[in-house]
């Protein structure tokens, strides 16, 4: 089978403030792939998210990624978006002033002309938003106001995966894109995340419960904890995971070490 | 007073004999004003209300009183018009240009240069005419009312609504003139208007515009004022505003400060009476080595008075933005609500704001609030943006429009927000800025 690799990371560590929070992590990610990464808090899950897409505060140390074979960190925050690379956030920040539909139409325009492909001005973008509004059971009355000024945690969540829509990347990175979803939101969510699956493209569903997953079924499940990735399975191990907590995984992992 | 400042007066004030006499109690201003011009002594940063603005490079600049005005066409305003406005009455160098202004009155409303008004309305300026800004109050305001021969007036009668905004269009043509633009606008009981002025140069020459500002709010009426300054930069430009507001009025005022090398506006604004209601909201966005100053008096002289005021600085280059906002509430204005915010932007290590919030309160049972902050623009912010593709600078233009717009927005004339927000995105998406 000839498969396309999307991500490579290989031990990577990266520090924070001084104190290191990655300490070594190495995970493949192929095309057409759906990977969760599973830990308690403070296991390092959302500064591996930050670091791929570029977070200023994290600074890498040592190791290596490539993304669709180039060194990713060679490259811009920006750079990585205009790529391919998606990052939709725990807490997406609030920007008042900004309609969204003119914040929706400069980043596609803008990632559409770092791939060569022609830019929609208003009329033609709004015609492509709303098919995308549709998939995510989105008001349109969400483009009008100001990029996530007042929105609901959920309606937050629902518009980044509204900008994962626009965009297509090719990797997908969705840190804790469930927390702070009631039932009905995570459905439409997760539904809307099921959709953009392609062969082509790959996910990254960074995730504290278990739930998500009941939507989106993931091909490989791993675990972290204290900046490293422990243990890796199937669907079936975030159902473990989801009955038997974590801590066992960690005591797993210790003993391994130690033998 | 100094050699040089004196020197600064006197050539501002030479060959204020020559304007015609008018009426004698106009003449009698006048020569008042001069007294007051003369005695006063023009300000340095050792004046407590000019500390952070120092006005050497006016004082040091060759200017002249304008006599004749420039040749200006229509076409050369057309870029500027306000489809909105049906009035507008266009002053070049402080004179009335007639066949560049258009009066369309409405009942009941009359926007009329100050010359052709006092015929048959003398009596009604006269009670109004430099009673509200004292030609004692400041010497640029005695200066200005020294060389008062024409000006913008605005008579709204009781209980008329003018639709229209009215358009006053003071623009600067001569290199090193010093103009000195007049407003008087008069809303009787229960009436409604909405008044633009509109600062412009035409030349990039340093030139001085003092202008001075008189509004009466009548019981139950209601002015919104719109002042726009767009000065070259290499113009001074000082304004002195003086609202006097009656019972039960409401006064708006939205003020956008983009131009001028130096500017200065102040901005008093009087409860004449219980019931009043203000909207105060400024804009300042400057760069490169621009001051930009705004003083605001926000006077609580009765009961049951409200305000609301947001001052926005931006400041890139070595830009200089000053703010001080001050709010009284004397003794027996009781139930004020009153509210002040004060947001300054620094866009560049070399740029600097000095903002001082005063709340001086003498009633117990008010509600005040202010608040003052100063940053730079928010890291996350801009990490957001980036991640979704936007380079760092167009990120950082994006916020610094998007956090100069929410006073823009509030002008609520769709020609004047479009007009503003493409001047925005032209200054926050040059180079100047960073």
């Amino acid at each position: 089978m000839n498969r396309k690799s999307v991500l490579e990371v290989r031990r990577l560590t990266a520090r924070v403030a001084g104190v290191e929070i990655l300490k070594g992590i190495d995970l493949t990610v192929y095309a057409g792939e759906v990977h969760a990464i599973m830990g308690p808090n403070g296991s390092g899950k959302s500064t591996f998210a930050k670091v791929l897409a570029g977070h200023p505060s994290y600074e890498v140390t040592d190791g290596e990624v490539t993304f669709e074979g180039r060194n990713l960190f060679d490259m811009a925050p920006e750079e990585r978006a205009r790529a391919g690379l998606f990052l939709g956030f725990q807490y997406p920040v609030e920007i008042p002033g900004v309609t969204n539909s003119s914040f929706l139409r400069l980043a596609y325009n803008t990632v559409q002309g770092a791939r060569g492909k022609d830019e929609l001005d208003p009329l033609e973008f709004d015609d492509y938003v709303q098919d995308k509004l549709k998939l995510l059971e989105m008001d349109p009355a969400f483009l009008e106001r100001s990029v996530n000024e007042g929105f609901s945690g959920g309606e937050k969540k629902r518009n980044e995966i509204l900008q994962l829509a626009i965009l297509e990347p090719t990797l997908a990175i969705l840190d804790e894109a469930d927390s702070g979803l009631d039932i009905d939101a995570l459905r439409i969510v997760a539904n809307g995340v099921s959709r953009l699956r392609s062969p082509d493209n790959a996910i990254i569903l960074v995730t504290h419960y278990q739930r998500l997953l009941n939507y989106i079924t993931p091909d490989y499940v791993h675990v972290m904890d204290e900046g490293r990735i422990i243990k890796t399975g199937d669907k079936g191990l975030a159902l473990e995971l989801e009955s038997r907590g974590y801590d066992w995984v960690a005591d797993e992992f210790r003993s391994r070490q130690a033998a | 007073m100094d050699t040089l400042k004196s020197t600064y007066l006197e050539s501002l004030l030479h060959g204020q004999s020559e304007i015609s006499p008018g009426a004698s109690w106009l003449s009698a201003l006048r020569a008042e004003a001069l007294e007051c011009a003369n005695v006063l002594a023009v300000p340095t940063t050792r004046d407590e209300d000019w500390r952070f603005t120092d006005l050497s490079p006016l004082y040091k600049a060759t200017l002249r009183p304008s006599i004749h005005a420039a040749e200006v066409t229509t076409s050369m305003l057309e870029p500027w018009a306000i489809p909105e406005a049906e009035s507008r009455l266009v002053f070049v160098d402080g004179v009335f240009a007639s066949d560049l202004s258009l009066m369309r009155p409405e009942d009941g409303v009359l926007v009329s240069p100050l010359s052709s008004a006092l015929g048959r309305h003398g009596d009604r300026i006269g009670d109004q005419l430099a009673r509200i800004v004292a030609p004692g109050d400041d010497p640029f305001s005695a200066v200005n009312t020294a060389w008062l021969r024409d000006g913008a007036v605005v008579l709204v009668d009781a209980g008329r609504d003018s639709v229209h905004p009215i358009h006053l269009l003071f623009v600067s043509a001569t290199p090193g003139a010093a103009v000195y633009p007049r407003t008087l606008v008069v809303a009787e009981r229960g009436s409604r208007c909405t008044i633009i002025e509109d600062f412009r140069s035409l030349q990039q020459d340093a030139a001085l515009t003092n202008a001075v500002t008189e509004i009466a709010v009548g019981q139950d009426a209601g002015v919104r004022h719109i002042r726009l300054q767009r000065e070259n930069a290499s113009a001074f430009h000082i304004a002195t505003c003086g609202v006097q507001a009656a019972r039960d009025s409401r006064y708006s005022n939205v003020n956008i400060s983009l131009g001028a090398r130096i500017s200065r506006h102040n901005l008093n604004v009087r409860q004449a009476a219980e019931g009043t209601s203000f909207e105060i909201d400024g804009l300042a966005l400057i760069s490169g080595r621009q001051l930009a100053d705004t003083h605001s008096f926000l006077d609580h002289a009765y009961a049951h008075g409200r305000s609301r005021q947001l001052h926005k600085c931006v400041a890139g280059g070595a830009a200089h933005a000053v703010f001080s906002g001050k709010i009284l509430v004397r003794p027996g204005a009781q139930h004020t609500d009153s509210a002040q915010q004060s947001r300054n932007l620094l866009l560049s290590d070399r740029a600097h704001v000095d903002t001082k919030p005063q709340l001086e309160i003498f009633a117990d049972d008010v509600k005040c609030a202010h608040g003052a902050t100063v940053g730079q623009l928010d890291a996350e912010h801009v990490f957001y943006l980036k991640s979704r593709g936007l380079s760092e600078p167009s990120a950082r233009d994006l916020l610094t429009f998007a956090f100069a717009a929410e006073i823009v927005e509030r002008i609520g004339l769709p020609s004047i927000v479009k007009h503003l927000e493409d001047a925005l995105v032209h200054r926050t998406y040059g180079k100047e800025f960073r």
